[in-house]
């Protein structure tokens, strides 16, 4: 087999190389002065944020030895040879657990329930109205920016402390989470069947209830579910403003320097994290699942 | 005026006997779902201490409250909380590019396609898992024990949540990532940080840079809370702002809060486009 590669008459290799290195040349440019303003904008926020390496290096040692106090017992023995000593205040994390369970299904439930009510106002096919529709897609935004904690340290003032204000603080956050998401589902469904049900001569309401309803149901669940899982997290650290659930009690163990509790207190709460992030998952691949076999 | 003729529903039935007649266990899922969701809600509203009275009268004190905040009012502190902003917005950037260069080593070596031995892979993606498992208030906590109060914590908080997050997603983009190129490297003889080089970074960065923006957008959200704790940032006067019942600077640092949100949104979003453009939103 006799091929030869063929090699451009000199003039016109100069020229295409010339073309190549041009556009390479370019792109560097445009890469090395992106690089510079973010390296730039790093160096102003370490600046802003009081980054100090020095306190960085003294104390990392003190990071990584934490994790070896909270792994020891009082008595100095490990945690995981004693795991009764360890666990030793297990009945009393495990209510607050189904605390925390129990604010985050309460929350996500009423949450569901108002962003249910307030997502054929914000979408952008059923809306009423262009005002309502304005109004309420500013009301969600808010919910959703403003952080739950926040919304908790406000309701512990105006509820007292206590899980209520934890409920509460979930459930508004999880509105406008959970309203943003179903108004995208409503705004993404098939318009057909509702031309059908509104040429019967139906109200709106139940151009709703039977046109649009009936195919987005799985997928609010699908969210609700989701939203479940996340608010579980969040309940968890609710303790920290007073709004209730195991948080108080980590928060107590880390500021008191309970070593080990503090380890037992975060197996729990990883474990609990785990089992419901499991569950929720095989729950909604059975929920679609059984939709897609329709 | 010719009528429709009625339905005979009898014949119907004995001809689509699936629709007439369900059986009980599928009539009965849904009305047994809706009844042990409202158990549930019911006994977890007696559990948490709700009562109407409790609801009402903190009702009413939240309509105070409500009314208090308006017109949103900084004082004379409106220059310290611009630093505050300036001082989130920093720990939201730092957190977020650390944590993306810690993880970027780590995903490869939780990904399928660059470490086949599941001996090294499993215990990785467990290790993410569990530091995924923590929320960023509790690293916060933890670092505000090892070197102080104050906003280099909330740094490190951010970085340490995040390093389980970007580990996991990054190594699901190597994954994702198109085999041919990486043979195209090795058949022209190129060793293994060749191909990864060569090969796998030109695929994957822009998936990443467009996930590494869309985490400072979320983070800056993060870092306003981490404050409350005592990291730094606007969050802390936000929460003392709370404690000492100044309602009027509360409600303007909480628009501060929606307005930089707002932008930080804004800029990442156009910057995501520039990025992966179009065709890919992450």
């Amino acid at each position: 087999m006799a091929t030869a590669i063929s090699i451009l008459p000199a003039q016109q290799l100069a020229t295409l190389n010339d073309a190549y290195r041009k556009a390479v040349a370019r792109k560097r440019l445009k890469a090395t002065v992106a690089a510079a303003v973010f390296c730039a904008a790093l160096f102003i926020a370490a600046l802003g944020a009081d980054v100090n390496l020095h306190t960085f290096f003294t104390y990392f040692g003190n990071f990584v030895s934490y994790f070896d106090r909270i792994l020891t017992l009082d008595s100095g023995a490990r945690v995981w040879t004693d795991p009764v000593e360890w666990f030793w205040g297990l009945k009393k994390w495990l209510r607050l657990l189904g605390e925390t369970l129990l604010i985050s299904y309460v929350g996500t439930l009423t949450g569901a329930v108002f962003a249910f009510a307030l997502n054929f106002f914000a979408a952008q096919n059923t809306s009423p109205g262009p005002w309502v529709r304005f109004t309420v897609r500013r009301l969600l935004e808010i919910a959703r920016t403003v952080p739950g904690i926040v919304f908790a340290l406000i309701f512990v003032i105006a509820f007292g402390l206590g899980p209520m204000a934890g409920v509460l603080a979930i459930a508004i956050h999880t509105t406008g989470a959970l309203g943003k998401l179903f108004a995208e589902i409503v705004e993404n469904a098939d318009m057909k069947p509702v031309e059908g049900i509104r040429s019967t001569g139906a109200s709106w309401l139940s151009c709703m209830r039977f046109a649009i309803l009936p195919q987005v149901s799985a997928g609010y669940a699908s969210y609700a579910l989701l939203r479940f899982e996340v608010n579980v997290r969040e309940a968890s650290v609710m303790g920290f403003v007073g709004a209730g659930g195991i948080g108080q009690e980590l928060v107590v163990a880390i500021r008191k320097f309970y070593y080990s509790d503090v380890s037992a207190i975060l197996v729990t709460i990883i474990v609990t994290v785990f089992i419901i992030d499991i569950s929720t998952g095989w729950l909604r691949g059975r929920l679609f699942g059984k939709e897609t076999r329709r | 005026m010719s009528q429709l003729p009625k339905p005979d529903t009898a014949e119907l039935r004995a001809k689509y006997p699936g629709v007439f007649e369900r059986p009980a266990s599928a009539r009965l899922a849904m009305p047994a779902t809706i009844v042990a969701a409202l158990a549930i809600f019911a006994y977890g509203l007696v559990d948490l201490d709700f009562s109407p009275s409790r609801l009402i009268s903190g009702m009413s004190q939240l309509g105070w409250i409500t009314m208090m905040m308006i017109p949103p009012n900084p004082g004379a502190s409106f220059p310290l909380y611009m630093q505050a902003l300036g001082e989130t917005l920093s720990i939201a950037l730092l957190g977020t590019t650390l944590a993306a260069l810690l993880a970027l080593p780590v995903s490869l070596l939780a990904a399928r396609n660059i470490i086949p031995s599941n001996l090294i892979r499993f215990p990785v993606r467990r290790f993410l898992d569990s530091i995924r498992g923590v929320d960023t208030l509790i690293w916060a906590l933890v670092w505000i024990n090892v070197v102080g109060l104050g906003p280099f914590a909330g740094v490190l908080a951010i970085m340490v949540s995040d390093f389980g997050a970007f580990g996991k997603l990054f190594s699901e983009a190597i994954e994702a990532a198109d085999r041919k190129q990486v043979e195209g490297i090795r058949a022209s003889g190129g060793n293994a940080l060749h191909e990864i080089r060569f090969g796998l970074l030109p695929q994957v960065l822009p998936v990443i840079a467009g996930q590494v923006l869309y985490f400072i957008e979320s983070n800056t959200r993060s870092a306003t809370i981490i404050g409350i704790v005592g990291a730094g940032g606007i969050g802390l006067q936000l929460a003392e702002q709370i404690r000492v019942l100044e309602w009027q600077k509360v409600s303007f640092l909480i628009l501060m809060i929606l307005i930089a949100v707002a932008a930080i949104d804004f800029i990442s979003s156009k910057l995501r486009f520039a990025i992966i453009g179009q065709r890919a939103v992450v």
